[in-house]
């Protein structure tokens, strides 16, 4: 069965459906929560399958896409329509996430085995997929945005799944308020875009907005200082990809976001919510890049794009993030600055390169980091919760598959020539950054990420799998559970399973986007670029690779010299980089003070300006509304006294009469018959008396 | 013939007896009965009046009593459903336990 574009619903409805179904189920079902949001998540990677295998074997990306748009809502004369879209892009992001969040959700089965709340986590990763699987089919701008914020709402759940940890709680509060920051400012774009197109749909037969027809018209107007109105447009619905996609400067919920369940963190931070950012990127690119043909009336000024703001705020976070992971010592907050340096460099191939690029580095990062993500999980679970990197070590020798897993990840990530798919994606966008017109600033900040990457990656492995094991080992207080003794151990089949076959993709992913064979990049842009093997040896093509494979020589190199060679033996014992530099590394381990920044500057300004709300209320409104009180108050005690002295008095009295009277009538009602009857004979006979005499008299 | 005055005096007599009866008896039962005789003592004011008036022939006076004998059956009827309905209620017919009715 192929998947048309107006079935394509039924991919997100699955998990939406199982999310309703385990929504209503009770806690103690957990073996029918748990297939039910697997099943769901399998039938979607089906049809997903089914309609990436629909996209395939079109000569051009025009061909390839197939829309079905509806009415939805009319107001006035105006119509909302809303739509759904398969073109490439969709395409492999719907398999994407379908089979790593299928994979996820098998892992959590094992992860999550026990918790009291296990219902309610599935209920909530079903609706998170199903917000992203919407977000990734919508055909336009405003459905995108509602899967945007449900994606948003779902990750505040899960974020605060463990809501009785105050860490959590504020973690999930950070994570959903700063996206907002970035949200605001998406749904300024949106409102601008629909003001000047008049359409949000995406494509729609000439006239959606990411079609030439409204594109050159967007391009032709310029506003403020000159630029663009698509420009703008696309900058500010680049500040809602900066906020959900983890970019300086609202980078910072992203490593709090760790304080929720792993299977979480691999879901958001590896195959869905911070890919939405770049993938809203990738969605709206036409409108950033500058229109094909010339914009009409366009003559003055050279048009100026968005793409390299994209470029630049990428370069920066790519190096930003990466400095910062190099100090952390909590093995998912590495992870997670990796995250946030990985999708800047996702920021600069798209920016510099186009979205093949982009979207390639965010595949191949999907699965590779969703695997390191799982493989910490792993650690954690086997290691009684330990995160702390310096009281792991020499888990190579407990968990030969996490270990086997994890390096195959961290390999992919480093980007290790050759045979990891990280080293192509990485090197394509180093690639594309060095033949940038516009500057080489983003090529050399790139280039430098690598080489953190590689030695974070490199400093953390050694930390927690070589060496001897660092953690408490006789002392351990979990006397109830056997299973959780001193030794780290193994985690089950159903979380080893899922990591293995993300090893696997972690390799051959690679090879899909090869410059040898560009399957990837000629699917996505509809382009037919040369293949071959005599391509690698292209000059420049040949340059980046030389590049990059010295790039990861060297981080891994220093790394393992740094931290391999003499393995850290006492948890307590002090880093090497804080031994030789304690003020750059207390930099670096402090994030820069970028939490401390804000605490003082935007949070401290939120709480003075509400404690200045609050005394304005206290003082001015609030005795405004005292003053009325008052004078009311007093018009009800010249009311009430009036009311009781002059009104119920008078009631009272009439009352008590009519009571009284009540009373005395009441007793001759006494309920029995016979003197009632006694009555009325008494009342004849006087009748009688009175006729008689009365006649007498008269 | 007997004088109008007779069948009068006889007539309050009766109903003097009903009166009694209805008024001194406890038993709901005998109440009905006097009651009766009370209905009866009218009837035959009825009687004795459209005999003695000035024209006999009009049927009026006898139609009534007719009529009052019926209605009198009518009520007896309802009179004896209500007791056995007070009876079933009550487990009693004596009037002085009877004596919800009060206001």
């Amino acid at each position: 069965m192929m998947v048309q574009s107006s079935s394509l619903y039924l991919i997100p409805l699955m998990p939406l459906l199982a999310a309703g179904l385990i929504a209503v189920t009770r806690q103690p079902h957990r073996r029918f929560a748990a297939s039910l949001a697997i099943g769901a998540m399998g039938i979607s990677l089906l049809l997903s399958i089914s309609a990436f295998v629909s996209t395939l074997g079109q000569t051009s990306a025009g061909a390839a896409r197939s829309f079905s748009n509806f009415d939805w809502l009319q107001i006035g004369p105006a119509t909302l329509r809303l739509g759904w879209v398969l073109d490439p892009l969709s395409a492999i992001m719907l398999v994407m996430v379908t089979f790593v969040g299928l994979l996820i959700f098998i892992y959590s089965v094992g992860y999550m085995a026990h918790d009291d709340n296990f219902t309610r986590f599935f209920c909530f990763l079903s609706l998170f997929a199903a917000a992203m699987l919407g977000l990734v089919i919508a055909n336009n701008l405003l459905l995108l945005f509602m899967c945007w914020e449900l994606v948003g709402l779902a990750s505040y759940l899960l974020i605060g799944f463990w809501y009785h940890k105050p860490s959590a709680a504020a973690a999930a509060k950070k994570a959903f308020i700063t996206t907002r920051i970035g949200d605001v400012v998406f749904l300024l774009g949106i409102v601008w875009l629909y003001s000047q197109a008049g359409t949000l749909l995406f494509y729609d037969h000439g006239h959606g907005c990411l079609e030439h027809l409204k594109l050159s018209e967007l391009a032709g107007r310029t506003t403020v200082g000159g630029l663009a109105v698509s420009t703008g447009i696309g900058l500010l619905i680049f500040c809602g990809a900066i906020g959900k996609s983890g970019q300086v400067p609202l980078h910072v919920w992203l490593p709090d976001a760790m304080e929720g369940p792993t299977p979480v963190s691999a879901l958001i931070h590896a195959a869905t919510m911070v890919a939405a950012g770049v993938f809203l990127v990738a969605r709206v690119y036409p409108l950033m890049a500058e229109p094909i043909p010339a914009p009409v009336g366009f003559v003055s000024a050279p048009f100026i794009s968005a793409l390299p703001v994209v470029a630049w705020v990428g370069a920066i976070t790519a190096v930003f993030a990466a400095c910062i992971a190099v100090a952390q010592t909590d093995i998912k907050r590495i992870l997670a600055y990796s995250t946030v340096s990985q999708l800047g460099f996702m920021m600069i191939g798209l920016g510099v390169g186009g979205v093949a690029v982009g979207m390639f580095h965010l595949i191949t990062h999907a699965f590779f980091k969703a695997l390191l993500f799982m493989g910490a999980g792993s650690v954690i679970h086997g290691c009684h919760e330990e995160q702390d990197i310096r009281r792991l070590g020499g888990l190579k020798k407990y968990m030969p598959v996490t270990f086997a897993t994890y390096a195959i990840g961290m390999m992919a990530l480093s980007g290790v020539p050759l045979f990891f798919s990280g080293f192509w994606s990485k090197d394509g966008i180093l690639e594309a950054a060095h033949t940038w017109k516009p500057s080489q600033g983003p090529f050399y900040l790139a280039a430098f990420g690598a080489l953190l990457t590689a030695f974070y990656m490199t400093r953390q492995v050694c930390y927690v799998f070589f060496g001897n094991y660092r953690g408490a080992k006789g002392d351990h207080s979990h006397a109830a559970d056997s299973l959780h003794g001193g030794e780290p151990h193994e985690s089950p089949r159903v979380m080893t399973m899922p990591l293995a076959i993300l090893a696997v993709f972690a390799v051959v992913l690679g090879f899909i986007g090869t410059p040898a064979w560009p399957w990837f990049q000629n699917y996505l842009g509809g382009e037919n670029l040369p293949s071959g093997v005599g391509e690698l040896f292209r000059h420049d093509v040949l340059y980046t690779i030389l590049i990059s494979t010295v790039i990861v020589t060297v981080g891994i190199g220093l790394g393992w010299r740094l931290y391999g060679g003499k393995p850290v033996t006492n948890p307590n014992e002090v880093d090497v980089l804080e031994r030789w530099r304690p003020d750059i590394y207390g930099l670096l381990r402090n994030k820069f003070y970028v939490d401390e920044l804000y605490e003082v500057t935007v949070i401290r300004f939120n709480a003075w300006f509400a404690a200045f709300c609050d005394s304005l209320d206290y003082w001015v409104w609030n005795g405004a509304v005292l003053a009325v009180s008052y004078l009311i108050v007093g018009i009800a005690w010249v009311d009430r006294v009036f009311d009781e002295y002059v009104i119920n008095l008078g009631f009272d009295e009439s009352c008590k009469g009519i009571a009284d009277g009540g009373r005395l009538f009441s007793r001759l009602q006494n309920g029995r018959v016979q003197n009632y009857l006694r009555v009325i004979g008494v009342a004849l006979a006087a009748l009688v008396i009175f006729l008689v005499w009365g006649r007498k008299a008269s | 013939m007997i004088p109008l005055q007779n069948y009068l005096i006889f007539s309050a007599m009766l109903f003097s007896v009903g009166l009694a009866g209805a008024l001194t008896r406890r038993n709901a039962i005998l109440v009905l009965v006097g009651i009766e005789l009370m209905l009866n003592a009218a009837n035959l004011n009825f009687v004795a009046f459209w005999r003695f008036s000035s024209d006999p022939n009009a049927m009026a006076g006898l139609m009534f009593v007719l009529f009052s004998i019926a209605i009198a059956a009518a009520e007896a009827a309802v009179g004896l459903a209500l007791i056995i309905a007070i009876y079933r209620h009550y487990k009693t017919t004596n009037l002085e336990k009877v004596n919800s009715l009060k206001g």
